[in-house]
């Protein structure tokens, strides 16, 4: 189903979008439903809409390699074809005139940004991983811990122990990654040393 | 959520209180909504009367940080009309046990409790415990009447929370408490369930960890959790929040819930030493006892061949955090306005905006070095060196900004709140110049191997001895196309050799090698299997011979009618879908409401190969297999992940205190806490000025220049800090910019109509934004006196639209202050001042 804007902003705000269920639809939205021959001859995809947990499944309609319409999926059983504004505009995400579409630089001082090749970026970035943290790496740090004195009292005192890590980088993000990504992109964080490692779970 | 979403269906009574999802959860609302056309009573507590309000049953509304109060009150409402579920309590909750002499509450301490070390904040834990019998289990008192007994202090430290003292907290009129304790304590019968959905309205207090035990012990009360239509829910806001918390991004976790190893822990046998727990209680399943399982699986599963016996598995080869530091959000960005970071990376995240104390962050990111910024679109991190007051010509930071695909150009499985583990195929290729997250970490990874391999450099062995074998692998070594279904086989793990139990007679063949792992049942500590993260072990499979994803899974079946449906998609653990569902049956496994029965036990339970009866249990997975509690010898407390293996009501292992305790907001208008002496949280910590050097770093309380309470919110037509949504036409015409929601009456007050452009100025920052005058604040009577609270939500950044009409982040004006637990930043209640531009 494809919502006209008109359509959209009457179905939006508190409510849930209704979805591709055309008997739902009351009146004169289900004439803009009817009328629409776009997703004829689509190949369709489900995917789960990327906003908040609930967890809402969507179907996506593509063609000739291009996502031309999204809308709730009927099968799935959270949501039964529903969806709320922010997912019923997914498709607005995918096709976004403002998306980078280029890796992007900006030099110290520089006032602009610079557009640069994906290799080049790459290169820059992993030759700075390493500088920082070589320079950066910690095999020791100290730690406070309690020692049993001779009188048998416990005492704080200052020691050194083995950390292998490097403080000189920091990483937060990303409950938009998915569960394969966020794995081996902690794993690779993990590699380097850091443990400065935060994401939207903690805020 | 320890249940999931349809299952708000099967509730009888639902609270929702510090969230709002008729606005947040949309879709989550038409589950309550079932609910209620079945006869359910919807209860909203909230300072704003929110859309979510608007289709309740009963409507009390409270200021913002002042939960504790109003739960402690519920629970002593509870036990004076003797609602709570008794058989429950005794049996399955710590209720019984005898606790220190010495343990003394913060009615006896003015406000603390036993233990306070106010020089450094915090308690010495040591009176938190119980006296034991000599056969090292918690001596108990099944009659609950010992004074010493959790239920007996439990009783005695709500009894300060009357309905007058509440009321005069809250700003709630005592009739609505009232009526609120009354409905939501018809629950404690056991063919009676509520259940309570939370989100960041709970958690983003100084006493955010506390709201939620407060909660927890209410639903202990009244024996709702482990049941259809109860738990205790949160409500998360992302997509795959609940996914990237089970895979540890976060400072102090690795995957599945597994401590990060700190200094002191020389070696993996020290690690397994102080991170199994112990009982000597016969009858708890204790599952954490299964640590040094996982922890080895993991190291196995990231350092493959190179993790051998020999080498403690390549344990050496982790970061490891010192003794007591902590490295979570808020000290993150202290430290890095401190300037100790050269290099950051903002994946998916935008800091600029979200970060509580925004201010303070962008200051902070200036001083780095490089970042490095990954997203679909610019945004305020990225650009910050081209925000409003920076010259660009003073800021030094090199930043590199990778555009990522969308969620539909790539595949892989995301985590809903509920534990459902969901596939996503994808419709089409990255579009333009885009990249998977996936590949890009891809790419980094063998450009920084490469350098190490073919340069040296400090430490190489945890880099060049990673694992990667996501695909094939070109004559460098370099993989050009990931394949996401070897990571997700390596996250449920594999059976490196062959394993037997050899315990049985005749032995039995548990796993074969080079096969992918049954679940974590099988996992060994011996370096014979490997998994990613135990807690998705079972998610990717094979069934003779067969590969199954069971993530990918879309067949609708719902045997129970309870909407567990059972083999669509994979939820986490091994596929259940409530978890601690062994607390819904009696002691002899007979279900305490049968018309909601999640599990029970069937003595005549046919095995379907074999034909012969093997007594188990029906309906959801169980939280184990062993026999009912009651059975004797073989029976099993329900709390498995409890090595007490009960509910506690007690609970020692928090940072301030073993039962929630009413403090105030940092910032608070109000001069002194009428619970007790001891103002806010006593074991928070606090940053200052004069410690960071920030200007930002400060706080204001019953300070006349910022006289009302605040607190962030969302709409449902924007999402975090709208990197995403403010791009999309549809929902930035809908809700353009930002605005701040006051009363009809503080309006008035200060002449501000609605529309009028305002600033909104805390202690730390300013922000321009629209008013908008409802009736859905009022003002509250607390104290004796009147206070007002406003509302704004923090969708809006300078950088997008890029005429800045939408105004810039609310963030700009919350604290640097966290929970005395997670360091969850307190953005839900602040201090600031309103007036007409």
């Amino acid at each position: 189903m494809a919502l006209s804007r008109r359509d959209f902003l009457k179905l939006s705000g508190g409510a849930a979008v209704v979805g591709a269920v055309a008997a739902d639809v009351p009146g004169a939205e289900a004439k803009a439903v009817t009328k629409d021959p776009r997703t004829k001859g689509a190949k369709e995809t489900t995917t789960i809409c990327p906003y908040c947990s609930v967890g809402c499944g969507i179907v996506v309609h593509t063609k000739d390699g291009k996502v031309i319409n999204t809308e709730g999926d009927p099968e799935h059983p959270i949501s039964e074809g529903t969806l709320c504004s922010k997912g019923a505009s997914l498709y607005q995400v995918v096709n976004n005139p403002k998306r980078l579409t280029k890796p992007m630089y900006r030099a110290a001082g520089a006032a602009e940004w610079k557009e640069v090749e994906w290799d080049w970026a790459l290169d820059e970035i992993a030759k700075k991983v390493k500088d920082t943290r070589d320079r950066t790496f910690k095999v020791m740090s100290k730690s406070k811990v309690k020692e049993k004195q001779p009188d048998g009292t416990e005492k704080e005192v200052e020691k050194e122990f083995v950390v292998n890590r490097t403080d000189g980088i920091a990483h937060v993000g990303s409950a938009a990654l998915d569960n394969e990504e966020c794995y081996i992109l902690q794993k690779w964080l993990r590699s380097l040393g850091l443990v400065y490692i935060e994401h939207q779970a903690r805020i | 959520m320890t249940n999931h979403w349809i299952d708000l269906k099967n509730a009888d009574v639902i609270l929702v209180m510090g969230s709002n999802p008729a606005e947040n959860h949309p879709i989550s609302m038409k589950w309550m909504m079932r609910a209620r056309e079945k006869g359910a009573k919807l209860i909203v507590v909230d300072p704003r009367f929110t859309r979510t309000a608007a289709k309740a049953d009963l409507y009390a509304p409270l200021r913002s940080g002042t939960d504790i109060a109003f739960l402690g009150g519920m629970i002593k409402y509870i036990i004076d009309n003797n609602l709570y579920f008794r058989e429950y309590v005794a049996n399955y909750t710590n209720a019984s046990f005898l606790v220190n002499p010495e343990y003394k509450g913060p009615g006896e301490l003015e406000g603390v409790f036993s233990g306070y070390d106010a020089k450094a904040r915090k308690y010495d834990k040591k009176t938190w415990s119980y006296q034991m019998e000599e056969s090292g289990v918690p001596k108990r008192d099944m009659t609950l009447k010992d004074p010493r007994c959790v239920f007996q202090l439990m009783r005695k430290h709500y009894s300060r929370y009357n309905l007058d003292k509440v009321s005069d907290i809250t700003g709630t009129p005592k009739e609505k408490l009232a009526e609120v304790y009354k409905t939501y304590g018809s629950t404690g019968k056991p063919n009676r369930v509520g259940t309570e959905c939370y989100a960041m309205g709970w958690t983003q207090h100084t006493v955010g960890t506390q709201n939620i035990r407060a909660m927890s012990i209410i639903q202990l009360l009244l024996g709702n959790i482990g049941m259809a239509g109860g738990g205790i829910n949160a409500m998360r806001g992302e997509s795959n929040v609940q996914g990237s918390t089970d895979f540890g991004l976060l400072f102090h976790i690795l995957p599945g819930y597994v401590p990060v190893p700190s200094a002191t822990l020389a070696d993996l046998k020290a690690y397994n030493e102080k991170f199994t727990p112990k009982t000597k209680e016969p009858r708890s399943v204790n599952w954490w006892g299964n640590r040094p399982k996982y922890i080895t699986s993991y190291l196995k599963a990231i350092y493959g061949n190179a993790a051998t016996a020999d080498n403690d598995y390549g344990y050496a080869w982790l970061p490891k955090i010192d003794e007591g530091m902590n490295a979570s959000w808020l000290m993150l960005f202290d430290q890095m306005y401190k300037g100790k970071f050269e290099g950051f990376f903002a994946w998916g995240q935008n800091p600029a905006c979200s970060g509580s104390n925004a201010g303070k962050v962008r200051k902070g990111l200036a001083k780095l070095k490089w970042m490095v910024n990954v997203n679909l679109f610019d945004n305020e991190t990225g650009s910050f060196w081209r925000g409003p007051g920076v010259n660009p010509k003073d800021i030094q930071t090199e930043v590199f900004m990778l555009p990522c695909c969308s969620s539909v150009e790539k595949e892989g499985s995301i985590s809903n709140s509920g534990r459902w583990v969901q596939w996503r195929t994808a419709a089409v290729p990255p579009i333009a110049g885009s990249k998977p997250d996936g590949e890009i970490i891809n790419e980094l990874h063998y450009r920084v191997k490469k350098l190490y391999q073919t340069k040296g450099g400090k430490f190489p062995a945890p880099i060049t001895n990673l694992t990667w074998n996501y695909g094939r692998k070109d004559k460098d070594g370099k993989i050009h196309e990931i394949s996401t279904h070897l990571i997700a086989k390596e996250v449920n793990g594999y059976y490196l050799d062959d394993i037997v139990d050899a315990k049985v007679t005749p032995p039995k063949q548990l796993g074969k090698k080079g096969e992918l792992c049954t679940n974590f049942v099988t996992l060994q500590a011996d370096g014979k299997t490997s998994c990613g993260n135990w807690i998705y072990s079972g998610s990717y499979t094979q069934k003779d011979g067969k590969e199954i994803n069971m993530m990918a899974r879309r067949k609708k079946a719902d045997p129970t009618g309870l909407g567990m449906f059972p083999e669509w998609a994979w939820a986490w653990p091994v596929n259940r879908r409530i978890i601690y569902n062994r607390a819904s049956v009696n002691p002899e496994g007979r279900p305490w409401d049968p018309k909601r029965a999640v599990i029970k036990w069937n003595p005549d339970k046919l095995d379907p190969v074999t034909n012969k009866v093997v007594p188990g249990w029906d309906g959801d997975v169980p939280d184990g297999p062993a026999p009912p509690m009651a059975t004797e010898k073989t029976g099993k407390l329900p709390f498995i992940m409890m090595a007490s293996g009960v509910g506690g009501l007690f609970g020692p292992g928090l940072a301030d205190g073993p039962f929630p305790e009413h403090y105030e907001a940092l910032e608070c208008p109000l001069q002194e806490n009428l619970m007790s002496k001891t103002k806010i949280n006593p074991a928070v910590k606090i940053f200052t000025d004069k410690d960071s050097g920030a200007a930002e770093d400060v706080f204001f309380s019953c300070d006349m220049r910022y006289p009302y309470v605040a607190t962030t919110y969302r709409v449902s037509e924007h999402w975090q800090t709208g990197v995403m949504t403010r791009h999309v036409p549809w929902l930035a015409e809908a809700v353009p910019q930002l605005f701040v929601e006051m009363s009809m009456e503080l309006a008035k007050e200060k002449g501000i109509s609605n529309g009028d452009k305002v600033i909104v100025k805390s202690g730390r920052g300013e922000v321009l934004a629209k008013a908008v005058v409802t009736k859905r604040f009022k003002p509250f009577k607390v104290g004796g006196s009147t206070i007002h609270q406003v509302g704004l939500p923090y969708h809006f950044g300078w950088q997008f639209p890029e005429d800045g009409s939408g105004g810039d982040s609310a963030n700009l004006l919350t604290p640097t202050i966290g929970d005395a637990n997670t360091m969850i930043p307190e953005t839900k209640a602040f201090m600031v001042n309103v007036q007409k531009a």
